[in-house]
Parts: C-alpha cells; sequence; structure tokens
C-alpha cells in the first residue's frame, strides 16, 4: 500500500470532467458574470455623465447672445415641478430646460439673467461681488452694479474655473404679480441681469448656483442643487 | 541525503538582499516620493518616510526571500509526500522574533512621538496643535463650501479671495473651516491635507520652501462637484505676495466691505435659506 496520502483538494491535472474541468467551469461564469456587470455599471455610468446636446447661444452682430431665467419652481412639465432651476432660450426663441450651453472661443458673450425667484441669500458674502466680467459689473433692470447686499442673493451664475462671479438679486416680497411655478413669463416680476463675459481658450467648464437655494431639501443644498439640469450645467466653450 | 540548512541559507540570502535594497531604498527611492520638499511639512513626511522604508526594507526583503525559497526547496514533487514536513517550535526563533520586534515596535513608537511633536508627522495639524513653530505665523482662513475654496487674509484686513498665494519662506497657519458639509484641504505639494468641518476651526502649519505653483483639491467625497473641486495655488517671493494681496484688496473691496468680522470660527449668515 501506497503510504502518501493524497491530499482530496488537489486537483489533477488534465483529469476530465474531474475537479479542473469544474473549477474551470466555474471560473468562467464568474469571469463573464464579473464582465457583464462590469459592462452594465460602464453603460450607466456613461449614462450619467453624458451631456445633453448643448443649447448653442444665438449671435446678434458682433456679439453672442445667452438668455437664462430662473424660477423659483419649475413646474408640472417636469419629473420634478417643485425643484428650482435654470432654464435657456434656444436659437429658435423657446424656453428649454437645460443648463448645459455652448458657446465660442475668444469672443463677447452676453447674457441675459431674467429672475423670477424670491431671495435666500449667500452664505458667504464674498460671492456677492461680481468678478470675472466685462468691467467686474453687471446691469441689474438696467442699473450697473459691482455687487448686491449678501442677503438679497437669490441664486448666482458662477463659474469657479474661470473666476466668474454673478450674483442675482432676488425678486422683493412685496413685488406684485409674483410667479410661484414656472413657466414664468416677463409680464411677472422679475430682476432683468445682464453682463458680458470674453470667452477664453475652448474647454468645458462648469457652472453653479452658490445659494442654498433648494426649497425643501436639508439646508437648501440637495435636490437641484446636486443634480445636473437645474442650479448647475456645463459651460461649453467651443 | 542530508538536509541542508534552510534556516542559513534564508537568513544569509535575506542579509544579502536587504545590504543591497535597503541602501537603495533609502538613499534613492524614499527621498524621492511624494510630497517632495516644497515645504516643511513635506519634507518632515518625505524623512518620516525614508526612515520607515529604512525599516521596513529588510523585512520586507526576508518575507520575500522565505517566500521565493520555501516556493522552490518546498515545492511538492511528483514521488513526495502531499504535505510537507512537520514545523515543530523552536525556543531560539521564538525568542529572537519577540526581541526584533519588540525593539522595531518600541524604536517606531518614541521616533513617532518625537515626530508628533516636531512638525514632521502631521503635530502641527488639528483643532488644537500639539506642535506650533516658533516665531509669528502668518493666519490664512481657507473656507470650503460646495464647491469652491476661498481664503481669508486677516493680516492684510480680512481681505476673502478666490485664490491662494503665499510667500516663499513664511510661516503660515492655515485655519481650514467649511461652510456646508464636510471638506478636506489637500495641498499634496505642502504636505498640507486638512479636513475642513463646519464650525470647526481646523490648524494646519507650512513652511513653503520653493517659489512654484501647487494643486489644491478638496479630498473628501463632497456632493455633485467634489471632482471638480481643484484649484492652483502658488509661492511667490515676498515682494511679488505683497503686490498681489494689496492687488486682492483692490479689486475685492466692494465684497470687504460686506464680510463678516473675522474669526476662526466661520458660522455663516444667513439662517434662513432655501430649505
Amino acid at each position: 500500500m501506497n503510504p502518501i496520502r493524497r491530499v482530496a483538494w488537489v486537483p489533477r491535472v488534465g483529469a476530465k470532467g474531474g475537479v479542473l474541468s469544474s473549477l474551470t467551469g466555474r471560473l468562467m461564469a464568474i469571469g463573464a458574470a464579473v464582465i457583464v456587470v462590469a459592462a452594465l455599471i460602464g453603460f450607466y455610468v456613461a449614462d450619467l455623465v453624458r451631456s445633453p446636446t448643448p443649447v448653442e447661444a444665438s449671435r446678434k452682430g458682433g456679439v453672442y447672445h445667452v438668455y437664462l431665467k430662473t424660477e423659483a419652481a419649475i413646474g408640472p412639465q417636469d419629473a420634478n415641478p417643485s425643484w428650482v432651476s435654470y432654464l435657456i432660450k434656444n436659437p429658435q426663441g423657446e424656453w428649454v430646460h437645460s443648463t448645459n450651453f455652448k458657446v465660442p472661443a475668444h469672443a463677447l458673450v452676453h447674457f441675459t439673467v431674467y429672475q423670477f425667484d424670491g431671495d435666500s441669500g449667500l452664505r458667504n458674502p464674498f460671492l456677492s461681488q461680481v468678478h470675472g466680467t466685462v468691467g467686474n459689473r453687471m446691469l441689474v433692470d438696467g442699473r450697473p452694479l459691482k455687487s448686491i447686499p449678501p442677503e438679497e442673493a437669490s441664486h448666482t451664475f458662477a463659474v469657479a474655473q474661470l473666476g466668474l462671479i454673478v450674483p442675482l438679486r432676488g425678486v422683493p416680497e412685496d413685488e406684485d404679480d409674483q410667479c410661484e411655478e414656472g413657466p414664468c413669463n416677463l409680464s411677472q416680476a422679475h430682476e432683468t441681469i445682464e453682463f458680458t463675459i470674453r470667452t477664453g481658450k475652448p474647454g468645458r467648464y462648469r457652472w453653479q448656483c452658490f445659494v442654498p437655494c433648494a426649497a425643501g431639501f436639508l439646508a437648501g443644498f440637495g435636490g437641484p442643487m446636486q443634480t445636473i439640469g437645474y442650479m448647475d450645467g456645463f459651460l461649453q466653450v467651443t | 541525503m542530508n538536509e541542508p540548512n534552510h534556516f542559513r541559507r534564508i537568513v544569509i540570502a535575506s542579509v544579502v538582499l536587504s545590504a543591497i535594497a535597503t541602501p537603495i531604498v533609502v538613499a534613492v527611492i524614499a527621498p524621492n516620493l511624494p510630497p517632495g520638499d516644497s515645504s516643511s511639512a513635506a519634507s518632515g513626511q518625505v524623512y518620516d518616510n525614508t526612515v520607515l522604508f529604512g525599516i521596513v526594507t529588510p523585512i520586507a526583503a526576508s518575507i520575500l526571500v522565505f517566500f521565493a525559497y520555501s516556493l522552490v526547496a518546498f515545492r511538492r514533487r511528483a514521488d513526495g509526500p502531499a504535505e510537507g514536513l512537520a514545523v515543530r517550535g523552536d525556543e531560539r526563533v521564538s525568542v529572537w522574533w519577540l526581541a526584533v520586534t519588540t525593539v522595531i515596535v518600541i524604536f517606531l513608537a518614541a521616533f513617532g512621538t518625537v515626530e508628533l511633536a516636531d512638525a514632521g508627522a502631521g503635530g502641527g495639524q488639528g483643532p488644537d496643535p500639539a506642535f506650533k513653530p516658533d516665531g509669528k505665523a502668518m493666519p490664512v482662513q481657507v473656507i470650503a463650501q460646495q464647491w469652491e475654496f476661498t481664503y481669508r487674509y486677516p493680516t492684510y484686513g480680512g481681505i476673502e479671495t478666490a485664490h491662494l498665494e503665499l510667500p516663499v519662506g513664511q510661516q503660515v497657519a492655515f485655519h481650514v473651516t467649511s461652510l456646508d458639509v464636510i471638506h478636506s484641504f489637500w495641498a499634496p505639494k505642502l504636505g498640507v491635507k486638512a479636513d475642513a468641518n463646519p464650525g470647526v476651526d481646523n490648524i494646519a502649519y507650512v513652511k513653503p520652501d520653493e517659489e512654484e505653483p501647487f494643486e489644491i483639491h478638496c479630498n473628501e467625497l463632497c456632493g455633485l462637484w467634489h471632482g471638480y473641486m481643484f484649484d492652483t495655488g502658488q509661492v511667490v517671493s515676498d515682494a511679488e505676495f505683497l503686490r498681489w494681496i494689496h492687488n486682492q484688496q483692490r479689486v475685492f473691496a466692494p465684497a470687504a466691505k460686506v464680510l463678516p468680522k473675522y474669526s476662526n470660527h466661520y458660522f455663516p449668515e444667513p439662517d434662513r435659506r432655501g430649505g
């Protein structure tokens, strides 16, 4: 009798239908499952980060124009009707729910923001000063301003990568005909904020609102503040 | 057939490999690893890491030699036994093992304590730092919020800017805080990483030694744009720094008028928010 004991789990190389083939089969199945799951996660992430088609700035004379508006609640046409949001006017003159827009590089771009929301106030008063626009100023209802009282800010349009900060003053509470829910129109109470920027090199820059303006969410920082397409988006300089 | 003295072979091979690897690791590899020598804190971290690498390399070499030797010498042969040789206790090995590990652990504890009391091992960080550098440190408040860092310079009228510049060779005390959620101020090249907690004044000392740009990142997952919460700072000469800070005072004068009085604890207004 052979005194050498064989260990039960040691696979026999080349044994057909034995432990080896079973192990190989299991490894292949696990490998295939990992690949499938990884592919599904990859598709999901790719879909998540894929930017929607950007809205292009319209051109009048030598200047490009971007028209934005902010609404306290975007309204029933959206999946999140109570969420605060930016909207943009497309070259056909229609307001669309997008926060992703395209402007040319090395060009003057004039922004007009129709602001329909009330004030929430800035947590950091530093952001109440206009910076990064031509002349470091803006026009509010036609009046040039370099800053606003921080407590009167409703939103900001800010591109940290470009050093651009534009605080948007809120509609005073005592104004008549406030727009509580979108779609808001220009006959209702609003502030008109205008500013011009000179774009630099091409790139994809994210922009955001710095005011904790997400009503109904913890400290105003959830929901539309944490979801691309409402209070933040991309400025594509091409 | 006589069994060779495996232990002696392993010891000799370990000593030879350690004698070759340790000087290479200590003199060439470890000093060139991040964060580099751009600041006193960074240099201190490199020194600490070099000492630790010097201790770890012989241990790692011995383990690798043992693994490699075992794979070759104790491999299962076609006509050999399925199980290896019986391993029995050896008092000498046990005593040496205990002695060596005790010495290493006690040394590391002493080294770590000494370094913690100095600038090297992060002793100069935290709400109540164990280490405070001699002389005066220029305070710079780092204010984190979703999703940008801004900086206040109380020495220069409490001016706030969106860009960080530091004078070379001057001790700086970062006072790191947050206006909303937990962030982390991380300037890898300067060897500084400090949590930014709301209502907390987290201090980190650093003395930049090189005039060069440095990256700043948020190192705490802080929301939608965490991955975009980065910036580039700059270490410049004293004269350049003064020019820059005076320019910032001029540019951000309107904002300076509405900033709250400087305080190491930043409890932001307003209480009323969209939520």
